[in-house]
């Protein structure tokens, strides 16, 4: 996420300072990925440094506000009409740590797709229960938690395709994605194998 | 939307009363080498005022676990209870007058009847259940009112769109005031926004104090839930809980007004 855009939008429509940007950012995505106040005014000063916010002065309390330059609305602009590059998002440790464990025959891949999917339903509720408490007018942080509630579904549908995906191949191949046998135990429990007894 | 102060979570509000509750209930079909374990040992407990989802792959059980708590199918191990009675317990007409009292179905594809109004079709189990028929139909329009079919109840089904159709469904499963609600991938068969809203009707049912199990593929149909059981091999393998409301929307408040 670029808080650095994401402070240049929030300065177009006007000035305002640190604790003002941090205010407003959170009401708008409900306070889902929180800033901290140092954050904000390290990027601030950074786009100081590049020109493309000033210190406009300060109020009562001595408080700097912060203002949209020339240069800070070109690079505002050049934001806003970029698609968010997918190769710019950081490399997927789910998919990396699922991939490993169907290599390595040790590990209970299974176990670990169910402990994930857990987790992620989970979440999927907490979203949809704030999803469901959200006001009418709060469209912003509603398309916010949209976002989520589909990257999380998308994620236990890849979690399910997993696990089909293993099945078909333990079927094929017996020894691939098969979980330790009962001479080896491990901290991973066996039970989301389920007792059915395949033939 | 506004938030409820009163909203009964699964975790949090210990209930005494267990509407549903399976104890060690296991369904095999056949017998010998070739029997198939349809269900393996499940138990559970659903509270008033819970929802619980019910995932799980194709063949994992999840319809099965439906049928047996609905008294549609019979358990070959284990006991079934709903309100406090034991299933297998009670005669064939006990058992039938249960579940035309405490227990709402709903299918994926509706089963309403053609030839029937929207009011006709809920209120036609009471009336073969012997509720007097004006008290039956009186019972029907409430219900058709809590799923805002108010103005619907004199059409036919094919004059319904799918959604409506569903709901006219829901009613019928709900008239009433059923304690217990079974609904078999009840937004299956629906556009996302018009399963969302069966999910609220289901979802507010269970607030006013209903049981209600679901079985649904889709996670984000089943997040509307309180619990969530997972089903691999007629086995449950894992459950979830989300968050009370209070807790998630405290978190919120806290940030945005510090």
């Amino acid at each position: 996420m670029s808080i650095r855009h994401s402070l240049l939008a929030l300065l177009a429509s006007d000035s305002a300072y640190g604790y003002q940007l941090r205010a407003r950012f959170e009401t708008l995505t409900g306070s889902v990925w929180p800033l901290n106040i140092g954050q904000v005014y390290t990027t601030l000063a950074r786009l100081e440094r590049d020109g493309l916010v000033v210190g406009a002065g300060s109020d009562d309390e001595g408080r700097i506000i912060y203002r949209l330059t020339g240069p800070g609305r070109d690079e505002l602009a050049l934001w806003w009409s970029s698609p968010v590059g997918r190769s710019a998002r950081p490399r997927d440790e789910l998919a990396i740590k699922i991939a490993l464990a169907v290599t390595d025959p040790t590990i209970d891949a299974a176990a670990i797709l169910q402990t994930q999917r857990s987790d992620t339903m989970r979440s999927l509720q907490d979203l949809t229960k704030l999803k469901r408490h959200t006001e009418q007018d709060e469209v912003a942080w509603r398309l916010v938690l949209e976002s989520m509630i589909f990257n999380a579904e998308a994620e236990i549908r890849w979690l399910d395709h997993c696990e089909s995906t293993l099945l078909r191949e333990a079927h094929r191949r017996p020894e691939v994605g098969r979980p330790p046998g009962p001479s080896e135990p491990t901290p991973q429990n066996a039970t989301a194998r389920g007792t059915g007894a395949p033939a | 939307m506004t938030a409820r102060t009163t909203h009964p979570l699964a975790a949090e509000t210990p209930h005494p009363a267990n509407v549903l509750e399976l104890r060690d209930v296991s369904r095999s079909h056949g017998g010998g080498l070739t029997a198939v374990q349809a269900l393996a040992g499940v138990s559970l407990s659903v509270r008033a005022g819970e929802f619980v989802a019910v995932m799980g792959p194709s063949g994992s059980g999840k319809s099965t676990l439906l049928h047996l708590a609905g008294g549609l199918d019979t358990p070959t191990g284990g006991e079934i209870l709903v309100e406090g009675h034991t299933i297998g317990a009670l005669s064939r007409t006990a058992r039938a007058q249960l579940r035309r009292r405490s227990i709402g179905y709903i299918f994926q594809d509706f089963n309403l009847l053609p030839t029937l109004t929207a009011a006709e079709n809920v209120s036609l189990p009471g009336e073969l259940g012997g509720v007097r028929r004006s008290r039956a139909h009186r019972e029907a329009l409430a219900a058709l009112d809590s799923v805002g079919l108010t103005d619907q109840a004199d059409r036919f089904p094919d004059q319904l769109s799918g959604g409506q159709q569903q709901r006219v469904a829901i009613a019928r499963a709900l008239v009433g005031d059923r304690r217990l609600v079974l609904a078999d991938e009840p937004t299956g068969a629906l556009d996302s926004a018009t399963g969302e809203g069966i999910l609220q009707i289901l979802r507010e049912r269970a607030d006013l104090g209903a049981a209600v199990v679901m079985v649904s593929h889709e996670a984000r149909h089943a997040a509307w839930a309180d619990r969530v059981i997972f089903l691999r091999d007629g086995s449950i393998v894992d459950a979830t809980v989300g968050a009370p409301a209070e807790t998630l929307l405290g978190r919120r408040e806290d940030r945005s007004h510090r």
